[in-house]
């Protein structure tokens, strides 16, 4: 079974690629598809009324949905491959922008919105940094000028990150991103799988439910206004 | 900058929403030709154009082929933004980029690599061609009207991306000299595509592709025999163009509009 996990900021249009590869897929290969997100939902759902395949979601709650993705992800597999799913596609609700969900033997796919702003490649630290893929979506809304800009901002993150630009409605230039999904090779070792990057220090007081304001009433990584700039910062 | 020269871009046929197989052969675009798209709203119009900017490889909706000088176009032609021959300008363009005009172009400068940064200011001075209102290099991308940014979105494509191709997706629909750009267009020898619904534009244009339900309906080739209709739709224009710029300056028509 392979394993492509795809991450974004809310909205870009993470289940609009997903659903253009589940639709071009699906004919080769058994799929299953979960998503993780923080409050509600609806994709599980919808993707399994419209292409009658495996679905599951689970929410993050108070933990960060990398966190949480992470922490089940093995489960998953085996959730997956019960199924007898060749491919099981992860969305993860990408909204901390320190972590990234990505792991090993996985294909880790960000997606982006061309109509997010010039900055949110710089903004996205690891999620952009530790992909494979980068899908550029809502490219039918901008010009040819915005594209290349917007594809320069994102070479300024990751020099090396393939770019796939589509109107991922429309289900254009999606050939490049099924190519990598084919050229993918298979989960070797479930057991071995881990996490791509170390995760940022998330440990502090204000996380256990502390919640008086100013540094002098916690403990663990704190820091002053002053001088507030990066204590700690994972890969 | 292209690996290869551009003779020839053919499309064939595709289905229509039906499904049914589309009823042309081929049809062939050659650098320096002027082709209009017409039909009514939804007829696969913007489809049309966007197979051509990706080189469809019967994996869009519509099912057709692109082909570059008879084949299938080398990768870096879809991928590779410096290499690419065509530049789309869409139906739909607000730039959202969060930035001065002038970096804006610098950025796209970059990103093909050109080192001549009075690039910069040719392509402002030619988008103030296309537009009445001025445009400044230490203007907001985002202030820009839609006028504006079409202007500078077709001057980019000209002087910066200076592709052999450029296909725009309804250029009438904002304040901007539409037969200017044409001229301009024409004076640089490139391709042009006009997806419209607008009679001057279209009989500017040598051929006519006539689009219904998704697919090619027929091409037109009128050659000289809508002269007569052009020069209307010529008078006409010049007409509607003075009365909006006195609309605009909120004056009044209480005598007779010649022409
Ligand atoms: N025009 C256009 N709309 C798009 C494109 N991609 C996605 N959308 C639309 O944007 C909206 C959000 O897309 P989703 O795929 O639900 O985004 P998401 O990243 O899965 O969102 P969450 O999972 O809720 O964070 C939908 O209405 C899509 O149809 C695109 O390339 N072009
Ligand atoms: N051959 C086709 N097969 C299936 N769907 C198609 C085909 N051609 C177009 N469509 C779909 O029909 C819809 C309308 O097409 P499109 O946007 O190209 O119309 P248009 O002529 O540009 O309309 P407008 O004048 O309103 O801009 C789109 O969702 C498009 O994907
Ligand atoms: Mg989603
Ligand atoms: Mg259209
Ligand atoms: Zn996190």
């Amino acid at each position: 079974m392979k394993l492509v996990i795809a991450a974004g900021p809310p909205s870009a249009g993470k289940t609009a690629v997903i659903r253009q590869i589940i639709g071009q897929m699906r004919d080769r290969l058994a799929i299953a598809y979960m998503k993780i997100d923080v409050v509600r939902a609806f994709e599980d759902e919808e993707l399994a009324a419209e292409f009658g395949i495996p679905t599951k979601k689970i929410y993050s709650g108070d933990l960060c949905p990398d966190h949480a993705g992470i922490m089940v992800m093995s489960d998953a597999i085996a959730w997956a491959e019960e199924h007898a799913a060749d491919l099981l596609i992860v969305e993860s609700a990408g909204l901390c922008l320190r972590c990234s969900p990505y792991t090993t033997q996985s294909l880790g796919i960000v997606v982006l919105s061309a109509v997010s702003g010039t900055n949110t490649p710089l903004k996205m630290g690891a999620m952009l940094a530790l992909a494979d893929i980068a899908v550029v979506t809502r490219i039918d809304l901008v010009s040819q000028a915005e594209k290349e800009v917007f594809r320069e901002r994102i070479r300024e993150v990751s020099a090396a990150l393939d770019i796939v630009e589509t109107n991922a409605v429309q289900g254009t230039g999606m050939r490049y991103l099924l190519r990598a999904i084919n050229a993918f090779p298979e989960i070797e070792n479930p057991e071995s799988i881990v996490l791509r990057g170390a995760p940022p220090l998330g440990v502090c007081t204000i996380c256990i439910g502390k919640k008086e304001i100013g540094w002098q009433q916690h403990f663990g990584v704190i820091r002053k206004l002053e001088g507030a700039d990066y204590l700690y910062r994972g890969d | 900058m292209c690996p290869e020269a551009i003779r020839e871009i053919t499309i064939l046929p595709g289905r229509n929403k039906q499904g049914e197989p589309e009823r042309f052969d081929a049809i062939t675009i050659r650098p320096g030709e002027t082709i209009s798209i017409v039909g009514p709203t939804g007829s696969g119009k913007s489809a049309l154009v966007n197979d051509i900017e990706i080189f469809a490889q019967n994996d869009t909706v519509t099912g057709r082929t692109v082909l570059v000088n008879g084949r299938q176009p080398p990768e870096e032609f879809v991928r590779d933004p410096a290499q690419k021959p065509v530049a789309l300008i869409t139906q739909h363009t607000k730039c959202l980029a969060d930035l001065m005009v002038r970096e804006f172009l610098l950025m796209h400068l970059r990103s093909r690599k050109i080192e001549d940064e009075t690039v910069v200011q040719r392509t402002i001075d030619l988008a103030n061609e296309f537009t009445g209102e001025k445009i400044r290099g230490d203007m907001k991308m985002t202030s820009l009207s839609g006028g504006q940014t079409r202007s500078l979105m077709v001057a980019d494509a000209i002087v910066i991306s200076n592709t052999p191709i450029i296909l725009l997706d309804e250029v009438e629909s904002a304040g901007i000299f539409k037969g200017r750009v044409i001229e301009t267009l024409k004076r640089y020898g490139k391709a042009v595509i006009f997806v419209t619904h607008d009679p001057l534009v279209s009989l500017l244009s040598k051929r006519r592709i006539v689009m219904r339900d998704g697919s090619v309906e027929k091409v037109i080739e009128p050659g000289d025999s809508e002269r007569e209709a052009l020069d209307e739709a010529i008078r006409l224009d010049d007409i509607i163009c003075r009365m909006r710029e006195r609309i605009r300056a909120g004056e009044t028509f209480t005598a007779p509009v010649s022409a």
